[in-house]
This record gives structure tokens, sequence and C-alpha cells, in this order.
């Protein structure tokens, strides 16, 4: 095969992947993927020294993307992505540090962890792949789970009430909050570009289609039906109260971007305070001269 | 060795002293001391106690097992830890602080009142200053130079020379105090004729609590 | 900034030595949960890390604190947490992602009283095991024991030393007694401390494998951000570091994990000895039951009786073989530990039947008697 024909094979996004790791294990109809090719097109158009960037990922089916993009990468254990990626950053304030991965994950065993990085607001993009559902231990009810939805653990219907995770982020501090569906490509790939641009803590809610155990289960079709369904119901309101924005089974997905706003992050404010209480004795710290 | 206790209660900086004496006589003085204390839900105000073993050696067994230097600067502190006290042991007390029961016959007291020479000097928070003074006259088991050296860093640095202060308050009291303790003997003239010492007992003695 | 290392002579508690000895070696981050009798490791380095250009953060729990030193580790970083029983137990399966993705990092841990929330205020050595098999599946790491603020220092340091050596968690299993009591420390002039880092890798970027070994077994270690485009992971994986689910993957891993630390047991145990020479009843023992047991030892030579004491400084890996040795000549083996026997045990299983490992058992909360052991050792001579 001649070097230009390879050209053409070649796919735009492989220079941010493993592709000595593809295929992926993900599904047919999974909606991962979509938001990775969405991460790797704002990496593409970021300026961003890509040496620079580390991705976190947790356990899960979107635990595994950390094993797939080609940057510094570490898949974790179950729920510490956050505090691993806070590590990171402290450590080396230099890097651009995402964390991309499931809700059960960040939602579910490491709540604690996403609301206290909120709370600091710490200088981190959490890329969180809700399909509203455990997949990868096959299709149990999660913290996400709208009210009604069947799942193998929630067999008579989910009676519990599902966390809305942009609520949550906001109520915590977070500066940035958006939501979108794994149909909004390029609305994905351009908050994950504005999110990579800020100071903080920055939080992408991407609603995706779980085919496999979701939508079988629930019987919601393929994944085509599930994209029609985000198409159909999803309804774009830039800064709308997190408040307002819970979801529903089938119904209303509000998306947009919610909150974009500018704080201290936790460096800051720890150099600023102590600079104040220690005088010039003080380093600043991560700051270059 | 020296096994000593000192006790009052929660705020009087009796934490403090086991820390400075167990200091000067590391630092300062060329000998080994380890220092411990209760470490307990105590609130401020109830019984406390800090304790520091001294010895030419370095010192294996972490705690006190029978102190013969009791310093009591509360009653409940001096009732809780007294029957522990060695039979020939000294009993070092705040006279304002504790009222004194009974005591066993070889036990030798010496009492100051130091929370009130604090308090005349501006402030009773010195009161463990002056305690550790006429300890420190009273023992000799520490120098008074190794205990003012220890200061630095265990007392606020702008309370340090008043610190000192309370604390040479304090010794010149208990070198006086011996002084004419000396000097009532000789009056007497009396040769001493003490008992023979019952032996104390060397290893500790098994306890759930501190 | 501040010197790193505070030259002198210091009165303080273990706690705070191991917090200097931190430092010293290097340490620049802390990522802290708070909790008896560990707090004040945690106090003493947020003071301490922004004079010397470190971070100290206070996390949300022990499991992000543990977290956060594994993160803050693979930026090149030396890093320490430390905690007691309740937060251990909270740590331990991330002590296995760090035993597994092979990250440098210094855990200490201020031995309470368990089961449970325990004796909080009191001391105790319940936690040897755990410290050995707490994390699921098996594995190698390695744990030292102090048994005074003094150690407390020189013993952190080792410990870094040996996590950075031999890319592993290495755990500082001190105890309540240790941790807050106060003695004189030492602490020498800083070119005269031996600080060892991580091997770093040479050669081709794009060549570059993980976890290939290096010549004693540990694979070179790159710092995120250098360019490696490294994939870290804990899940079983091959010398890329890339997932691979074989048997053959697990045990080409195991090989390594294991092999770095049995094939360098000589560089990596560390023990004391004394009045061994004559010795047929040797006290086996660690950290503040050295103390007690050294009372001992002086009591029963005083008597006549031909006791030594064996230290464990490196408790895990466990010196098997020389207890082995040692079991050829001795009469018997007696183990005070403030729990009910569990290096009693292992005692027990290297002495193999040729000398009796006795223990003195003790629940806790408090240190030996020294009589009880005396009592133990006079009933072993028999």
């Amino acid at each position: 095969m001649k070097p230009e024909e390879r050209v053409e094979e070649r796919n735009p996004i492989e220079d941010f992947l493993r592709m000595d790791r593809i295929p992926h294990i993900w599904c047919p109809g999974c909606g991962i993927g979509t938001v990775v090719t969405s991460f790797a097109e704002a990496m593409k158009k970021s300026e961003l020294d890509l040496d620079k960037v580390a991705v976190v990922s947790g356990i899960g089916c979107t635990g595994r993307v950390a094993g797939y993009v080609k940057f510094d990468s570490f898949h974790t254990t179950h729920g510490r992505a956050i505090p691993f990626a806070t590590g990171l950053k402290l450590a080396n304030p230099e890097l651009k540090v995402v964390v991309f991965s499931g809700d059960g994950d960040i939602a579910g065993i490491g709540g604690n962890h996403f609301i206290h990085a909120a709370r600091r607001n710490m200088d981190i993009l959490v890329i969180c792949v809700n399909n509203f559902n455990y997949a990868m231990t096959g299709g149990q009810v999660a913290a996400t789970t709208p009210l009604t939805a069947n799942l193998s653990t929630a067999p008579f219907g989910n009676f519990e009430y599902p966390f809305n995770l942009a609520y949550l982020a906001d109520a915590c501090g977070a500066t940035y909050v958006a939501r979108w569906t794994s149909l909004h490509i390029r609305r994905v790939t351009k908050s994950i570009q504005e999110a990579l641009a800020k100071r903080g803590f920055s939080f992408i809610e991407v609603i995706t289609p779980c085919v496999t155990l979701y939508a079988r289960r629930n019987r919601l079709g393929d994944g085509l039906n599930l994209l029609k369904y985000y198409y159909d119901k999803s309804e774009m309101k830039h800064g709308a109260d997190t408040r307002t924005v819970d979801i529903d089974f089938q119904g209303k997905i509000i998306v947009g971007k919610f909150v974009d706003k500018d704080k201290p992050t936790f460096l800051e404010c720890m150099n600023t305070h102590l600079q104040k209480t220690l005088g010039d004795k003080y380093v600043p710290y991560g700051v270059k001269p | 060795m020296n096994e000593i206790r000192f006790s009052g209660y929660g705020g009087q900086g009796i934490i403090r002293c086991g820390l400075i004496t167990g200091k000067a006589v590391s630092l300062f003085d060329n000998k080994f001391g380890t220092m411990t204390q209760s470490f307990g839900p105590e609130a401020r105000g109830s019984a406390c106690s800090s304790q520091v073993v001294i010895s030419e050696d370095r010192v294996l067994y972490p705690y006190i097992t029978r102190p013969e230097i009791l310093v009591s600067m509360s009653q409940d502190a001096y009732e809780k830890y007294e029957p522990e006290l060695r039979a020939d042991g000294i009993l070092i007390y705040d006279t304002d602080l504790v009222r004194l029961k009974p005591l066993r016959a070889q036990i030798k007291v010496y009492g100051v009142p130091s929370t009130r020479f604090a308090e005349e000097m501006g402030n009773r928070i010195f009161a463990n200053l002056v305690m550790l003074g006429f300890f420190t006259g009273i023992s000799q088991v520490v120098s008074a130079e190794a205990m003012k050296k220890a200061l630095p860093g265990l007392v606020p640095k702008r309370f340090l020379e008043l610190n000192i202060r309370a604390f040479e308050k304090g010794y010149d009291y208990g070198i006086e105090l011996l002084a004419k303790e000396k000097q009532e003997a000789q009056k007497e003239a009396k040769p001493p004729e003490k008992p023979p010492l019952p032996e104390a007992k060397k290893t500790p003695p098994r306890k759930a609590k501190q | 900034m501040k010197p790193a290392v505070r030259t002198g002579s210091h009165y303080i508690t273990g706690d705070v030595a191991c917090a200097e000895g931190a430092i010293a070696a290097g340490c620049r981050f802390f990522g802290a949960y708070p909790i008896t009798p560990a707090t004040e490791v945690a106090e003493h380095m947020a003071e301490r890390l922004p004079d010397v250009g470190g971070t100290f953060i206070q996390m949300e729990d022990e499991i992000a604190a543990i977290a956060s030193i594994l993160g803050a580790s693979w930026t090149g970083v030396k890093t320490m947490t430390a905690t007691s029983g309740p937060g251990f137990s909270l740590m331990m399966e991330n002590l296995g992602l760090g035993v597994c993705t092979e990250t440098p990092c210094v855990i200490v841990n201020v031995q309470r009283t368990g089961p449970s929330t325990g004796l909080p205020t009191q001391t105790g050595q319940g936690d040897m095991m755990q410290a050995r098999w707490g994390s699921h599946g098996d594995y190698e790491l390695i744990a030292i024991a102090p048994s005074s603020p003094q150690d407390c220092f020189y013993h952190t340091i080792l410990a870094f030393n040996l996590s950075e050596k031999y890319r592993v968690p290495v755990l500082v299993m001190a105890d309540e007694i240790v941790g807050h009591m106060s003695e004189k420390v030492v602490i020498p002039d800083a070119k005269e401390i031996t600080l060892v880092s991580r091997p770093k890798p040479k050669g081709r970027k794009d060549r570059f494998r993980l976890y290939e070994p290096g010549p004693n077994g540990v694979a070179p270690m790159p710092a995120i951000g250098e360019g490696y485009n490294v994939h870290v992971t804990g899940l079983t994986h091959d010398e890329r570091g890339y997932p691979s689910m074989t048997v053959e993957a697990q045990e080409q891993m195991m090989a390594r994990l294991k092999g770095k630390i049995r094939n360098n047991l000589d560089d990596i145990i560390h023990t004391e000895e004394y009045l061994m020479e004559d010795a047929d009843i040797v006290i086996v023992s660690y950290g503040i039951s050295v103390r007690t047991g050294l009372t001992a030892v002086d009591e029963a030579r005083k008597l006549g009786y031909k006791a030594g004491l064996f230290r464990l400084i490196t408790v895990w890996p466990f010196p098997e073989g020389r207890i082995k040795a040692l079991a050829k000549k001795v009469k018997a083996f007696v183990v005070p530990e403030l729990n009910l026997g569990q290096i009693r045990r292992e005692v027990e299983r290297c002495a193999f039947g040729r000398a009796p490992a006795i223990g003195v058992p003790h629940c806790g909360g408090w240190v030996h008697d020294p009589d009880d052991i005396l009592k133990t050792i006079k009933e072993a001579a028999r």
C-alpha cells in the first residue's frame, strides 16, 4: 500500500489513541466511543502541550477510556479517579488533568471525592459518561437511574430518587457545569475545549446509550432508537437553573452549559493565603518564576 | 533512674512540664529522658498527667512504674496519683490548690503557692513554670541551666522572659526551703537515723489504664 | 524556603520524627486524613511542607489520602500518608493498586488497639498481618517497625529509600507509644543522609516499556509529563503496562512483583541482635515490644539465663532464613507482641518444629510487663 492511500484510511483521531489496543471492548451502539472522539477532537483543537495532559479513569465501562487514549493515562480503583487526579495535579501543577469515568464511579462509589474536589475547586476536568446503570457488571441500578427504570437489581423498577449530577456539581462549587448527550458531538467537543481552557473544577456530563443492558432491559430499542430519543427529547437551555434539570425516565433532557464562572482554584487559594500569612518567606507553589 | 509524674488539671500546662523536663535532661544534661502523657478524651479541667523517666542509660521501658517524685497541682490529681508514689518518695504540691491528707511516714513533702506567685507576677498561666522551678530546686534531678535552656520552643517567644522569671521565682523558693530545712535539722542536732527503705518494686505493676 | 533537614538535637515525639524523616528523605507531597494517634504526623507535615516547596492536602477520607499519594508519586515526587487502624483498613484496596502499579510511596501506621474503633488512644500491634495480607491478592511489600522517636526518623528515611529502590509501597508500622512519646532525636547533617531515588528510564522514548525490569528486577519509572505516554493500570498487565487478561501475563507480572523483593532480601531485611552469641532463649521482637523485651533480657541475664534478643526492623518480608538458622541452635523463641500471636506464628512456621515459638500474648492498650516476658523466658528455659 502506498503511503498516500494509507493516509485516506487513517482514523482522524488516530494520533490520540493507542492504536495497538484497538479494537476496544465497548458494545455496538455504546456511546462512550463517541465521547472519546469528541475528547480527541477537543485535544486536537486545543493548544495544549499534549505531553502535559494526563487522563485518569476509575473502574467500569468508561473506566476503560484511560487504556485507549494516547496520553499519560491511569486506570485506577473504583471511585478513586478524582483523588488520584488530585495528587497528580498538586504534585505537578503544570499538568492538565482530566478524569474520564462513568456515573457509578464518579457519583456512586466516588461521590464523596466528587463533592470535595468541587468544593475545593480543584483544577481538574471531570467528564462523566452517564448511562444510567452499572454496565460493566451487567446492568444494575445506579445513583443516576431514573425512577421506574428496570435494572437487574431493581427488577420491579427503580424507586430510589436519582442524583441530578449537574445540580450536585453546581451546589458543591464547580466553576463549569455542562450536560450533553452523545448525540451532541460538536457540543461535547466545544464544551471540553472550553473547560480545558478554564482553571478550576469543570464538570461535563454526557448522557449515553447503554444498548446491551439499560435499553434492552427497558425495551427501548437499539442505539439508534436512543439517539432518536435524545434528538426528540433534549432541550437546550444554556444557563438553566441546575435545580430544574432532573431527568425522568425517557423524559425531557435539559442540556447546555449551566455554569461558567471564575473563582480561585485550590492552589491559587493556597498560594494567596500562605503568602498573606507567611509573608516573603513563602515561595508560591507551582508558579514559574 | 528517676521517675517523675507531673499532675494537675487540663489547661495548667502539665504536659508542658513533662516536655520541658524531658528536653532539659535529654538535650542539656546529657542524660536520657523519655516523656509520655496520657492521651484521652479528657477535657480541659479534668485530671491530667505527664511522666518523665530520667536515666544515665538508654530508657527501655517507657513508662514510670513507681514514681519517686509526684508533682501535684490539683486536688483531683493529688488524690488520684498519691497512692502510687514510692514510700520514700517526694511530693511537691501547690499549697493553695491541694489540701494534704494524712501522709505515709517517709514521704517528703514540699509545697509552693505556685499559682499565687504566678498571679502576683501578672498571670496564673505561669504557675507551671513557678512549679517547675520549685521542682528543679527541690529535686535536683535536673539542672536549672538545662531547664532554662529547654524553654525556647516550648513557651511562646514573647513570654520567654516572664517564663524564666517565673521559673527562677519557684527555683529560689525551693532552694531557700531546702536551706531552711537543713538549718533546722542542724539546730535539732540529731543524727539522721532513717529506717532502711523498703526496696521499691523493680518491675511495673500490670495496669489496664494510665 | 527553609532547610529541609533540621540538623541538630531535638526533643520530639515519634510522630513528629516520622514527619521530619520524611522531609529529610525528600518527601514533598502528603495526603492526610486525621486519625488518633497518627494525626500529629499530618499536623507537622502541614506546617513543614510549605517551608520546603512541597504540598500538603487534607483529603476527604483515607481512601482519598492514599489515592492522592499514588497519583502524586507518578509525577516523580516522593509521597507519604499516615494513619491508624480504621484508616489503614480503608487504605487496603489502594495499597494493592500501589503494589500492582509499582508506585513508590510510604504509609505510616501508628497502630492503636482494634478491632474496629478499639482503644483509639492506646497502643497495639494488631495490624501486623493486615500489613502483610490486608489487600486482596498475592503480593509482596515491605514493612518496617520503629521502636523510638529516633528510629521513626531513620526508619522513615529507610522506608523512602526502599520504596524508591524497589518501586513498592513501604509501611512504617509504628504504634501509639512510639508515636506519642517524646525523646531525644538527633538529626544529622544533610550530607550524612543517604537518599535513594527511583530508577529513571534511559534510551529512546518510543521503545520504552513501562515494566521492563532493570538488573535488580525493578523497572525504571518515568514521571508523568515527560512524554512517555505511559498507561498505568491495576488490571493484570504486560511489560508495556497494557492490560492482558491471560494466565501468562498474570504469571509474568507476579514473578516480577515477587521477584524484585524475594531476590533482594539481603538488601531489604534489616535486623539487630542483642546478646545473641551464646543465647539459647531468643526473644523475637519488633516495634515498642523490643524495649520491654530488652528489659526482660537484661533481667534474665542477671538471673543467669542465656537470653538474647533478635529484633526485626524489617518485619515484612520476614527474615525467614535467620529464624531457620537460629531454630537449629536455640532452645526456644519467645515472642512478645501486642496482639495474640501474629508474628509468633511466623516464627513458628520458620522454626519448623526445631524450636518452640512461645508467645507472650497481650491484647494491647499497654505494653508488656517485662516480668511476664521474664516468666516466659524462665518457662522456656526449663
